[in-house]
């Protein structure tokens, strides 16, 4: 049942990937060290390397520490206002990188929101630049990444026992020490899979810093995109995957070491988080360190005001939902603030003036833009329908029998998410290339599954993990065939969840990019390619109208997504 | 009674219109089993909760050693909580959860690392000390929890449903252990359940709740032969309740009619007053329902069912009389005696000192 997926895998991963980086030390005159000696020749691209870890380490660390109090109130408050919590959150997983990251740049700009703000509370006198240095940066791969942060340490939130703080408080410890002491360590596993999966998605990022940074934040994935798209170079393009590659396997590596990769995935975490393999002295000082932070917050706590002090512990403190609302707000914000503006006369200035559906016509009656929108909603559905196809059978063959070397099968379906997305592209360009499937939607929808289809697997395994099979056992021994229960049973329960990962697999797919960047162009181009070309020719009122056509889009899907999770969930 | 333990004045939690504890009062004295009895959702856990200061009282006072801690915070008030997933710290050894306490406390190294040496011997599990949570079976973790309690001399122990995840047997012994303990350290206890059974083998005292308030409190024996409601009849072991009216007081004895059979008879008052006149229900525990060949007796009915339970051979009988439920007799098993045949034909009596007369608050 498995076989279509590695299939998939071999021809769509692993083949282009192992061609491009064979294409780094085999040139046209056989073996050669050329790009790499290129690479090392001058401090330029080991400077873009340290940068791209300067960036990322900076990003990584600003989510986990801004997504941490996030995700932890998400995962205490009563379940209407955890719904709602949740949507802001993913409404900004969904909405586009590239419609956030235009967003920056118009919220940032010379008379942007920001600029118009400080000016009319006098704090400064003229628009100052805000935009193209490293804090613009910064700010675009938070907020493209806090999503994803908060997502993953949620996961591991939710499992911890509630009791747990409570039992604490009865042996004696005040709240701060109970946090620290006992919630925190329990939430460490969801902290460093946060940290490294924020990590190895920032290195491979260059939407953000080639729309909001300077040419000082060139990262390293737009050097591989140049070397392929200016000088067809693909030896070179090659070496620096290599390096990329490397960079990103040291961390995983390293995690591994220190934690086990089997937590990320979830499948074999006990439910609540194992000792970590880190042990004699490193485990005491981080022990004090614990007790110590435990009896500087009691400190601080004892400062407050006594009522605030001795509240009903199981509320939420003001300063946390302040604190969460803000954050939702500032990465919500950029967007929704373009929504006026699309409407506008005034251009992209705040603030909005007028009324007019003028950019939206634009939009309509331009061909690029409605071949575009139909191409991704062909190749989304498209990929949907295969990764579903694909995808369900492995899941199942992964939850329910007791095939060998699970762990090692597991990491190779995921493996699409830790290589970094580039390098799947710039391989799969190059072997599409001698295929002749560039620009074929054919092409598209078997990249884009590549890279969905673990999604869907991991949807699908957490699916059937609930899924009682006493059920089909029932039904069987109800008289129901095997189809008969197929047809019956297990589908219709477990329908919910295939739709949810067929939009998961959809949604991936409509706002894939990197793929899509190499892979089409002009009119075979997708909605995101057409985008990119346009935001990076110029910024106009037009690409808002796009941006606030796919939030609406977007916030939908969420929307059908979510009700269909929870159906799934109530039975 | 010595002194009281643990005083509650008039205690009661709303969550918006529901009333989950109606103000309710109760005194615990120093070294008592008091056990919450009840039905699911009567209210055990909200009460325990607020004792422990893991919920805030809407109106009421608590009182511990004779310190009002109503606004105390949990961790201030001197109580050990035992919960019903017995909440260990999964990513500590048993002897760090253990020790926890301590710590919070200050304790010296020293002498923590003696105490919980000395909390393992007394839940006789000096062994596990370094292992985990996970390592343990549901038993052994359930004595760690109580290790974990009892490491640090609380005032008073709160336990919540704890064997309720335990198969019959541990359960069994888990009870016993929990008794010896309690014996040798002279612990304040209160004890949450809603199995009857574990609460009449293990109280000093019972407080039955029913709908967020205390339906009846006292000993095992006077809830069980002096029930004050039906609810309480019903809910402590099986009772056959019949209906009559009361035509005369005297003294602890009540002349009765019953109805529909429309007999007189006599019967016990279960220590409230009644009035002559007033309709009551009179309660017969199975095991004094004596049972005979057809002839005498208060009743006659028809055997319907035949239960031998290991020591108690239990007989389910429809009585003849028209309007009456159906009664269940119980004696030891013996063997040898004639066999019950389904339908065999029996009259049955009791004591006038084992009918006992309970309001009529209706079912
Ligand atoms: N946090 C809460 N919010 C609303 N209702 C609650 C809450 N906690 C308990 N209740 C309600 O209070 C009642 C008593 O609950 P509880 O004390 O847990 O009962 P018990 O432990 O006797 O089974 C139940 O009906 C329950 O639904
Ligand atoms: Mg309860």
């Amino acid at each position: 049942m498995g076989a279509p997926l590695v299939l998939l895998l071999v021809l769509f991963l692993v083949y282009p990937v192992g061609q491009l980086l064979l294409l780094s030390v085999y040139g046209d005159n056989g073996f050669t060290l050329a790009p790499y000696r290129q690479l090392f020749a001058s401090s330029v691209y080991l400077d873009v390397l340290l940068i791209t870890l300067k960036i990322s380490l900076a990003t990584t660390l600003v989510c986990v520490v801004a997504g941490y109090p996030i995700a932890y109130l998400i995962s205490v408050v009563g379940k209407e206002r955890k719904a709602t919590l949740l949507f802001w959150v993913l409404l900004s997983f969904w909405t586009s990188f590239l419609v956030r990251a235009f967003a920056w740049i118009v919220l940032l700009g010379r008379n942007g929101v920001i600029n118009k703000l400080l000016i009319s509370l006098g704090i400064i006198s003229s628009p100052a630049s805000l935009l193209y240095n490293f804090g613009s940066v910064l700010v675009g791969m938070v907020n493209a990444l806090l999503p994803l942060a908060v997502l993953t340490m949620l996961s591991v939130m939710e499992n911890i026992d509630r009791t747990l703080p409570r039992a604490a408080a009865t042996l004696g410890a005040r709240p701060g020490m109970a946090f620290w002491k006992i919630y925190f360590p329990l939430s460490l596993p969801g902290v460093t899979a946060a940290g490294i999966m924020v990590f190895v998605t920032a290195i491979g990022f260059f939407i953000v810093p080639a729309l909001l940074g300077g040419r000082r934040e060139t990262m390293i994935t737009q050097l591989i995109i140049d070397q392929v798209q200016q000088t067809m170079n693909w030896g070179f393009a090659g070496a620096i995957s290599v390096l990329l590659l490397v960079v990103v396997l040291v961390v995983f590596a390293a995690y591994d070491r220190l934690l086990g990769l089997s937590t990320m995935t979830g499948a074999s975490a006990p439910r609540n988080a194992a000792p970590s393999r880190l042990s004699g002295p490193f485990t005491k000082a981080g022990d004090a360190l614990l007790t110590l932070l435990g009896a500087i917050s009691d400190r601080i706590i004892l400062l407050l005001p006594s009522r605030r002090r001795d509240r009903n512990p199981d509320q939420a403190g003001m300063g946390l939902q302040a604190f969460v609302w803000t954050m939702l707000l500032i990465i919500s914000a950029p967007t929704i603030l373009m929504i006026p503006l699309s409407f506008g006369t005034g251009g992209l200035n705040w603030p909005p003036q007028g009324f007019t559906l003028h950019w939206y016509e634009t939009v309509l009656n331009s061909p690029v833009w409605t071949q575009a929108m139909l191409r991704s909603l062909l190749v989304g559905i498209g990929t949907g329908l295969l990764a579903m196809l694909i995808g369900t059978p492995a899941a199942f063959l992964l939850v329910r029998s007791d095939i060998r070397g699970k762990a090692a099968w597991l990491a190779f379906i995921l493996s699409p998410i830790v290589v970094p997305r580039m390098i799947i592209a710039v391989g799969l360009f190059y072997v599409f290339a001698q295929m002749g499937l560039v620009g074929s939607a054919v092409g598209l929808v078997l990249g884009h599954t590549v890279v969905a289809v673990p999604y869907v697997v991991m949807t699908m395994m957490a699916v059937l993990r609930n899924y009682d099979t006493r059920l089909d056992h029932a039904a069987q021994s109800l008289g129901a065939g095997p189809i008969a229960t197929l047809r019956y049973v297990t589908f219709p329960i477990l329908g919910a969840g295939m739709m949810s990962s067929f939009l998961f697999a959809f949604a991936t797919s409509f706002d894939e990019l990197t793929i899509a960047l190499f892979a089409t162009g002009g009119l075979n181009a997708t909605l995101p390619k057409q985008f990119w070309d346009e935001v990076t020719l110029q910024v106009s009122p037009a690409i808002a109208a796009v941006s606030t056509c796919l939030f609406v889009f977007m916030g939908l899907l969420i929307f059908v997504a979510e009700r269909l999770r929870r159906r799934a969930a109530a039975r | 009674m010595v002194s009281s333990s643990l005083r509650i004045h008039e205690l009661c939690k709303r969550y918006g219109d529901f009333v989950a504890l109606a103000p309710t009062s109760l005194d615990v004295a120093k070294g008592e089993f008091l056990t919450l009895l009840g039905p699911s959702g009567s209210g055990k856990t909200t009460m325990l909760s607020l004792i422990a200061g893991l919920a805030h009282p809407d109106e009421g006072r608590i009182l511990i050693d004779d310190t009002d801690v109503t606004h105390s915070p949990a961790y201030a008030r001197d109580i050990g909580v035992v919960f019903q997933n017995y909440a260990l710290f999964p990513h500590m050894t048993i002897e760090d959860n253990i020790a926890f306490p301590l710590k919070m406390r200050k304790v010296a190294d020293a002498e923590a690392r003696r105490r919980t040496a000395e909390a393992l011997e007394t839940v006789h599990l000096p062994h596990v000390a370094k292992r985990y949570p996970r390592e343990l079976s549901g038993g052994q973790q359930q004595r760690i929890a109580l290790a974990r309690c009892i490491v640090y001399r609380p005032a008073i122990i709160l336990m919540d449903e704890p064997l309720g995840a335990l198969d019959k047997k541990l359960r069994d012994q888990m009870q016993l252990e929990i008794k010896r303990i309690h014996r040798e350290l002279g612990t304040t206890i209160v004890y949450v359940t809603h199995d009857q059974e574990e609460a009449m083998t293990m109280s000093d005292r019972i407080c039955l709740m029913n709908a967020g308030a205390i339906e009846q409190l006292g000993t095992p024996q006077d809830l069980y032969f002096r029930p004050r409601s039906v609810f309480v009849a019903d809910f402590l072991g099986e009772s056959n309740l019949l209906s009559a009216i009361v035509r005369r007081v005297d003294g602890e004895g009540l002349d009765i009619v019953l109805t529909e059979q429309a007999a007189a008879s006599r019967a016990v008052g279960n220590g409230s007053r009644f009035a002559a006149g007033e309709p009551i229900k009179v309660m017969v525990r199975p095991q004094n329902l004596v049972v005979a060949e057809a002839g005498g007796g208060q009743l006659s009915g028809r055997i319907t069912d035949v239960m031998i339970s290991g020591s108690l051979t239990r007989l389910y009988i429809a009585p003849e009389t028209v309007g009456l439920p159906q009664l269940v007799a119980a004696h030891p098993t013996r063997s040898g005696s004639a066999p019950y045949e389904i339908g065999q034909r029996l009259s049955l009596g009791w004591h006038a000192a084992d009918a006992v007369a309970i309001h009529d608050g209706g079912i």
